[in-house]
């Protein structure tokens, strides 16, 4: 067993952590706005975090051990990059849109004491 | 290793499965609209997964491509909810 | 249509063709001459078309800002995993300890790209979402979870003067 694959496995386990720590506070917050806390900040980093473990792997087996390999193969780290880039500019960019929409049509926030809606 | 991606591919169905309570129980539209753009999140991660389980590296432009459309997608949504039309 | 007269709209359409080439280039990986050719003629279509929305105007100073702005975001990167922990201890906990409340506060900040890093910085950190942004006068409204985050922005002001220093806009 190679060092890099307990690393990759690592990478993955705490990405699927923090994305079921995200469903889990979608289903018990009692409120809108705390809801979309809980999905906003966790999914965004899980996701990063599992595509940053594939590409590790990626790195260490397509592009390392094998020299020989096509260009379109040694370019897939490239792609991932942006697409890591590209999650951390539009996620929170669509929950303050979606939470912006819901302020101005006058969805109440929740104080504490009030029952679940 | 294999064998890995494969367990991490079915957790992730399993919360997108979760999330689909919220999607169908939550009362008004914000809470469905919310859930529906964390189901396309884990899409993106899912298509890059079976990409790299069944060795056909196209799936990596298509979770780039998917990425977008589902921006853009939850920023309509918005948009139409808060104005009541989307391009004056 | 207005736009940029003289020297800033040639420049704004070669930053867009480099950027659409580069790209092209990149995430291709194919060489021959159909595919070179077809990239640079799809690459001066977009540019022709849309070259404003991508480079806004002249900025002063723009080597040291990015040098700046490379080092905030490694800060950045790790106030993100803290954020992380944070909302996974409140989700976890059987008690649940939420607190929610809306606060607004003013900034000294006015251009797009240093309200936009504030915005998505406020997203992305331990217990606070941004709801409403005035560019005018620089005003947030922002939806916090609990008594210390909204500290935090309020009383403590550590990421107003951050990105304040890294635009320098005080």
């Amino acid at each position: 067993m190679v060092i890099i694959d307990v690393i990759v496995t690592l990478f993955l386990a705490a990405g699927i952590f923090f994305m079921f720590t995200g469903v889990i506070g979608l289903l018990r917050f009692p409120d809108f706005y705390t809801r979309l806390h809980a999905t906003g900040k966790c999914d965004t980093l899980g996701e990063v975090l599992i595509i940053v473990g594939l590409l590790l792997d990626h790195i260490y087996y397509y592009v390392y051990l094998l020299p020989e390999a096509p260009l379109s193969v040694k370019l897939v780290p490239v792609k991932l990059i942006f697409l890591i880039v590209f999650i951390f500019l539009a996620n929170p960019t669509a929950t303050h849109a979606i939470m912006k929409a819901a302020y101005k049509t006058g969805v109440k926030p929740w104080k504490l004491g009030e029952e679940r809606r | 290793m294999i064998e890995v991606f494969l367990a991490i591919a079915v957790l992730i169905a399993f919360t997108i499965l979760l999330s689909l309570y919220r999607a169908a129980l939550g009362p008004g539209v914000f809470n469905r609209v919310a859930a529906v753009s964390v189901i396309g999140t884990k899409t993106i991660v899912l298509l890059v997964i079976i990409g790299y389980y069944f060795e056909r590296p196209l799936f990596f432009d298509i979770s780039l491509l998917y990425a977008i459309l589902n921006f853009i997608g939850t920023l309509a949504f918005a948009k139409y909810l808060e104005r009541g039309e989307v391009w004056s | 249509m207005k736009g940029k007269e003289g020297k800033g709209k040639g420049f704004g359409i070669l930053v867009t063709f480099c950027a659409m080439f580069l790209f092209w280039l990149l995430l291709s990986g194919i060489f021959d001459a159909f595919h070179v050719i077809a990239g640079i003629i799809c690459s001066a279509i977009v540019a022709l078309i849309s070259h404003d929305l991508l480079v806004k105007g002249k900025g002063e100073k723009m080597l040291s800002k990015s040098f700046r702005f490379f080092i905030y975001i490694w800060w950045e990167l790790w106030q993100i995993v803290l954020a992380n922990f944070d909302v996974a201890y409140r989700v976890l906990h059987p008690k649940m300890p939420i607190d929610p409340r809306i606060i607004e506060f003013d900034t000294s900040l006015r251009s797009d790209f240093a309200l936009v890093t504030l915005a998505n910085s406020i997203t992305l950190t331990p217990g606070t979402i941004t709801i409403l942004v005035e560019p005018e006068k620089g005003k947030f409204w922002v939806h916090a979870i609990a008594k210390k985050p909204a500290d935090a922005l309020l009383v403590d002001k550590t990421m107003q003067s951050k990105v304040t220093d890294v635009f320098m806009e005080w």
